[in-house]
This record gives C-alpha cells, structure tokens and sequence, in this order.
C-alpha cells in the first residue's frame, strides 16, 4: 500500500502532498519556513510566560510567587528558549521562505536536509521543557552554563546538553542548507553583489553558525565529560580551569550574538528602502559592514567576562576590539538614516517596526558603547543595566526586525492583507510597552540591582513595578500577533502581488497567490536588474 | 493561564506594597560616585561616555526625525533615487568615530591601569566566597569569620513569610559580621571561591571581581580618610539558589578604631 501511494505520488510530480504528510514529510521551503515560523511563535509564547513569572515575582520585594530555585530556572529557560527556539528558528524559517524567492531559485539546495533539521527542534524543546518535571527541576546556573554551577544541576544537566547538541546539529544543517542555496542556486544573472541585503546578511549569519556552533557543541560535552566521566576540564582540583569554559564559552557567544541580530539588519534594509521609496544607501558599504562586524565577532568575546581577573594587556586588547564594533554598526545605522533622506516615506506597519528597531537598537548600541570601557564595566558587569542593554537590542532588535519581516512579506505568503489598523496597534503598543519594561532597568543596574535575583533591597522597588508593568503589558499585546495572522490567512482582502508599491525585489515579481514551486525557470537577467534597481 | 491570573494578582500586590514603603526609589537613577578615587574615576569615565552617547544621539536620532517628518509622501515628498552613494559622507562617517573612540579609550585605559596597580597595599585580606555567604581571613593578624545574610532579613525573605521587607532596615544589604577595614589604608583583596564562582561587588569602592574556585583573583580598595561609615554591595554572579541571599558590609573605621576592634576580635579568637 506504501509502495502504490509512492507511486501515484511520483505519477503527479508537482502534486502537493495532504494532510499531515504536507508537514512531516515536507520538503518544500515553502511549507518548511511555516513550521519554523510558527514554531518560533510557539516557543515565543512559552518563553514569554517565563518572562512574565520573572516580572510577577519581581513586581515587589520579598518572594510571594516561586522558590529562588524555579526563579533560577525561569531566567535559565526563558534565555534558551528565546535565543533557540523562537530567533534563531524564526530566523531560518524567514530564510527558507525568502531566500528562494529572493535569489530566484526554485527550492531550498537541500530539501530533505531541510526537513530534518526542522523535525529536530521539535525533539529538542520537548527535551529541554520535561526538565522541569524532573527531579531537582530545570537548569538553574543560567543560559551560560557556567562550571562549577551548572554542574551542580540535577538530572535536568544531560539532558539540557543533549538538548543542545539537537539545537546545534539543526542550526548547523539549517546554515549548511543557506550556503549552498545561496552559492549554487542563485538565478545566473544574481552576481554576488546584486544580492538583496536579507540575503547577504543570511549568508554571512550562516557561516557564523557553522563556525561556533561546533564550539558550543564542544563546551558542553567537556561540562558532560567532567559531571560523568571523571575529567577535569573545568575542575581547578584536577588541573583544570573553570574560566577556561567561559572564554570557549563565549567565543561561541558572542559570534552568536550576532546570529540572532545580523539577519535583522537584513530586512531592516530591505523594508527602510521600500517605504522610502529609494534605493538602500550604500549597499556595498552595508555588505562591507556586515562582514567586519561577523569577523570582529570572533576578537571581542572576553568583554563579557572582565571580571574574571584578566592581564592588563588582555583586557585592553578585548576593549579596543570591542570599541571597533561601533564602526561599522554606526555605517548601518547612518545608511539607513540617509536611505530615509530626500525619500518619500509611508508608515505601514513593516515600517514602523523597522523604524523602532532604528531607535531603539541604537539605544541598545550606546549601552553597549558604555559596556564596553572596561573600568565602568566593573560597575556595570552582572547588572540590570546589562539585561536592559540586551534586551534592547534582543527584543528591539532582533524581534521586532522578525515582526517587521513577517508584516512584509506576509501578503506575499498569504497572499491576502492583514489588518494594517490592528497591526499598528501591536505596533505602538509593543513599542511603548517595551520601554517601559527595559528603560527603568537601566536605573536598577547603575543604582547597584544584581541581575539574575528573585528578591532584592526595598530602595528598588518603584522601578522594578514600573518595569513590571511594562512586561505584563508588552506580553499581552504580543497576543495580537499571532491573532493577525491568523486573521489574514482566514480572511484577509486579497493583495497585489507587488503588496508595497515601493517593494523591489525579486519576490515582488511573482504572482500572489504564490505557485507551491516557484522559479522553476530561472528569472531572466532583465527581472533581476529590476529587481536590484529598487 | 499565567497571563489570565496576572491582572488580578497586579492589583493585590499592588494594593499592600504601594502604603508601606518607607522611602521611594525614584531618584536612584544613575551610578554612585563613591568612596574611593577609584569609584570617582570610573564614575567620571560613565559620564564622559554617557555624555558622547546622547550627543551623537541627539544628532543621529535628529537627522532621522528631520527625515521622518519632511520627507513623507503624504506631504508630497518624492523620492530623490539617485541619492544612493557618497565617498566622501561615509569615509567621514567612518573616521569620525573611530576619533571618537580612540579619544575615549585613552582614559579608559589609564584608569584600568590605574585599577591593576595593586603595589604598595597595607592590609591583606583573603575573602572566600562560598554558597551562600562570605568568609574573610586577615592573613596578617590571625583574625578570621564567617559573613552571612542577617537574622531578620533571612526569615523575611522566606517564601510567603509575611513579613514585609519594607519593615527589615536594610533588607538583602546586611549581615551578621561586616567586614572591618581601614580608612585611608590600600586594601589588599585575595579572592577565591569554595564552591562556585562568586563575585564580590562593592559599588562604593568601584570593585567588582570574580571570586573562582581554585584559583586566587587579586582586588584593591583605598577608602578616602574621611569617608568612614557602612558600605553596602551583593554578590554578582549566579551562584546557585541563594545567590540573592549573600550581600557584602564593609565596616570602614578610623585608623585607631579599626586597630581596637582588631585587637579586640584578637582576645575573642
């Protein structure tokens, strides 16, 4: 019976498989890039509770809410899920969705590679959720896992690294699957330097995962070896250095800091251009940026760790590294300001959260700036002026760069408008809320608030509701969104196919609603200079 | 089910937190300058580069708005689409900066070297972190003690213990036994931790450093001879469930007084 389906199945070659085989067995990028969506949107809301548990038990001084240990594992989780299970996986179902489209290619290179390296998420959060259900409850040391704590954790320990090591081998797969789409599958009229910046930023953002994934993969099989197997990597009695693990540590860290933002910088400049109505400002320069800001990546990890007691010239050499970032990133941010001059701008919704993010990871970047001199990092190090200053370029940045990409393009995906009144009420309501929830931090660390505590001194209290405040308020409007969408999926009015009258690009050339296989023929070269023109 | 409950629960925690609160923290908005010129100089580099950031943030974010406001389409604004590159704005766009920070790192770097200079210190003392409290040793004068979280303080904190920690003075910032130092002295700190990796932060004085097991990290404090009185700080790196519950009291006395509390914790010992 298997045998005949496969074989009526291959009789129709460009039928589209029903039910639940469309998603299981999918290999379309297509329906691929909707589960990692919505996947990404799943774990949003589950790490986003976590959050609002944070917030609850932090609204007052004195614990009414949770034992400090759930605490630590709220922070523990809700770092995990939002950095593995809602960016990084929207990041790549953005990727597998656009590239194709954008590069005019027919698929993801790799079709069945895709599909694992989706099937594997499920597992994995699976895996690292049922830690709070097992004896000793879910990882407490923090998302950083540093020894000796986090080997202090209970059975929830293997299984946060094998939950990791599932994670890794997905963005791994995932990053493998962009390169060679990218590489190989580009219309032969798609030079490198006529690529859209989504795409330059994904394929920059994938070489970063190649590189340090395996290094994280590295670091938390030492932490396994050391727990079960007698080794002494990061145990000082046995020759070891627990320090060691945090420079391995954040060697991977930092780059992936920038995995999570880089492709946000892509779709900023592709939605800043449409809405002004003129072409990106310096594109090449903005390819140029990006490339030193993924190389500086890997020359500036130990700025996260200043206080582990480094040499003088060590932490010179990480300060002066670190300082460089603000180059190219300030050229980002100049670009697309001057893309907006003598332009001829409208305020849809892609565009206001592409101009939040302007403001606001700028905001995030001058923080970052202050991190950066060492000597004031001192005070600053393991505060809440370092949560805010995260959290302002991680929700800001990265989150409302993947709000902005998905109300772009997802009249091009449904074929059908969203609700653009509703959509700007998530908007303005995510943009305020989000400052009112981050901007006090600010105050908490400088006044002397520790990060990563459920209790702390009365004198914090007032910002600390204030802040609360805005979590309870910013997370209840997220609801919106997935409200939206469903909304125009269901119902929404039809859209052109070219569903931004400022919109260049490649995916604005096909029709709406999309074909499920798309560029079978390549695109000729005279729709890829159209597209390229802006 | 968390979002359905908060509403309701805002509302209660709200209406028994807002009336007793002693004093209110609005005012705590910035980094305190301190007791030591250390805190001084690193409050003084804060500013300078807080101040360098709203600059150029006021003219970046300037040039935004101007363009945000200008150049809409429905005040008729077309778009100039030849407007795509210019050598000379992004070379100086990219010099600019660069002077910026070069002009930044120059005191930064002397203040750091400032920091790592930790010759000529008068008083040695070992401080070991473990979970959760601290322990202080005077290597040089036989004196040692352990250092937890208040009495009070650690039974208010309990889980739903009912007991209001705006009635606690100085709730998560005090403990049994402050550290005792000298005013006007050069503190030497040897820090290391028993178990997991501490930090010992004292905002005041401008010190924050880790405190790692199996190994020995060095710190310096040198109060102003006339700033004696209690300082307050916590520990700053996760260290497990209490991590919240080990905050830092140093006890900065005169010369004279620090040598008789000295003698005295001598005869007890």
């Amino acid at each position: 019976m298997v045998d005949h389906a496969a074989t009526a199945h291959d009789a129709h070659h460009d039928h589209k498989p029903h039910g639940w085989r469309r998603w299981v067995y999918a290999t379309n990028h297509k329906d691929i890039g909707t589960m990692y969506l919505v996947f990404a949107g799943l774990m949003f809301f589950v790490g986003g509770a976590m959050a609002m548990v944070i917030r609850l038990e932090l609204f007052k001084p004195g614990l009414q809410f949770v034992d400090p240990q759930f605490f630590n594992s709220m922070t523990t989780m809700h770092a995990l899920l939002m950095i593995f299970g809602a960016v990084m996986p929207a990041w790549t179902g953005l990727a597998n969705w656009q590239i194709p489209l954008m590069v005019g290619a027919p698929d993801m290179a790799l079709p069945r590679l895709n599909n694992f390296s989706f099937w594997i998420l499920p597992f994995a959060f699976t895996i690292l959720l049922s830690t709070l259900f097992v004896p000793g409850g879910g990882p407490a040391g923090g998302w950083t896992l540093y020894p000796p704590l986090s080997l202090q954790g209970g059975d929830s320990f293997p299984m946060v690294i094998f939950a990791i090591h599932l994670m890794g081998a997905s963005s791994i797969l995932g990053a493998i699957n962009v390169i060679v789409t990218i590489l190989n599958m580009r219309a032969p009229g798609m030079g490198l330097l006529r690529m859209p910046l989504f795409v330059w930023s994904w394929l920059i953002t994938a070489y970063l995962l190649i590189a340090v994934m395996p290094v994280l993969a590295g670091a938390v099989t030492m932490l396994l070896t050391d727990h079960f197997f007698g080794t002494t990597f990061f145990t000082a009695a046995g020759g070891g250095d627990p320090v060691m693990f945090q420079h391995i540590f954040w060697f991977f860290g930092h780059p992936e800091v920038y995995i999570l933002i880089l492709p946000a910088f892509g779709i900023v400049s592709e939605i800043i251009p449409a809405f002004s109505r003129k072409p990106i400002f310096g594109y090449e320069t903005m390819v140029y940026a990006i490339a030193s800001i993924a190389f500086l990546s890997f020359i500036v990890w130990a700025h996260h760790m200043f206080t582990v007691g480094m040499p003088l010239a060590g932490q010179l050499f990480f300060m002066l590294s670190t300082m460089l970032i603000a180059v190219p990133t300030g050229v980002k941010v100049f670009n697309w300001s001057t893309t907006m001059w003598k332009g001829s701008l409208t305020f849809e919704p892609p565009m206001l959260f592409a101009l939040a993010f302007l403001f606001l990871f700028s905001i995030g970047g001058f923080s970052g700036l202050m991190l950066a001199i060492v000597p004031a990092d001192f005070q600053y190090q393991d505060t809440y002026f370092v949560v805010a200053h995260f959290h302002y370029v991680l929700v800001p940045g990265a989150i409302f760069g993947i709000m902005a990409g998905v109300y772009y393009w997802l009249p091009k995906w449904t074929s059908r408008m969203y609700d653009q009144t509703l959509a700007k009420w998530h908007f303005w309501l995510s943009a305020i809320f989000v400052n009112v929830l981050f901007f006090p931090q600010h105050f908490l660390g400088l006044a002397g608030m520790p990060r990563r505590i459920p209790d702390y001194a009365v004198q914090f209290t007032d910002w600390n509701m204030i802040s609360s405040i805005g979590a309870f308020g910013f997370g209840l409007s997220q609801l919106l969104f997935p409200y939206i969408i469903w909304k125009c999926a269901r119902a929404g009015q039809p859209a052109e196919a070219r569903a931004w009258d400022g919109a260049h690009g490649l995916e604005w050339e096909l029709p709406s609603p999309l074909p499920y296989h798309t560029w079978e023929t390549a695109p000729s070269d005279a729709l890829i200079a159209k597209g390229a023109e802006h | 089910m968390i979002r359905k409950t908060i509403l309701p629960l805002l509302a209660l925690a709200y209406s028994f937190a807002a009336p007793a609160q002693a004093e209110s923290g609005w005012h705590l908005l910035n980094m305190r300058q301190g007791v030591t010129e250390i805190s001084r100089r690193i409050y003084d580099l804060h500013m300078l580069i807080f101040w360098v950031c709203v600059v150029i943030a006021v003219i970046v974010f300037a040039f935004m708005i101007w363009s945000l406001v200008v150049f809409r389409k429905s005040k008729g604004a077309v778009a100039d689409t030849t407007l795509v590159h210019n050598t000379k704005v992004e070379i100086a766009w990219t010099v600019v900066p660069v002077l910026i920070l070069v002009a930044m790192a120059v005191p930064a770097a002397r203040t750091l070297v400032a920091i790592e200079d930790t010759r000529d210190t008068g008083l040695t003392i070992k401080v070991t972190g473990f979970q959760w409290g601290w322990h202080y040793d005077y290597l040089d004068d036989n004196v040692s003690f352990y250092s937890r979280l208040s009495r009070d303080a650690d039974a208010a904190r309990r889980l739903m213990s009912g007991v209001d920690p705006n009635t606690i003075p100085n709730y998560l910032l005090d403990v049994d036994h402050p550290l005792v130092v000298p005013a006007g002295v050069k503190v030497r700190l040897l820090l290391t931790g028993a178990d997991v990796i501490h930090a010992w932060w004292m905002p005041d004085f401008g010190v924050k450093k880790d405190a790692i097991p199996g190994f020995v990290n060095e710190a310096w404090f040198q109060v102003d001879a006339d700033k004696t009185g209690v300082y307050r700080g916590q520990c700053a790196e996760l260290c497990g469930r209490d991590h919240a519950f080990m905050p830092i009291v140093v006890d900065v006395k005169s010369q004279e007084d620090f040598n008789a509390w000295l003698k005295r914790e001598q005869n007890h010992g």
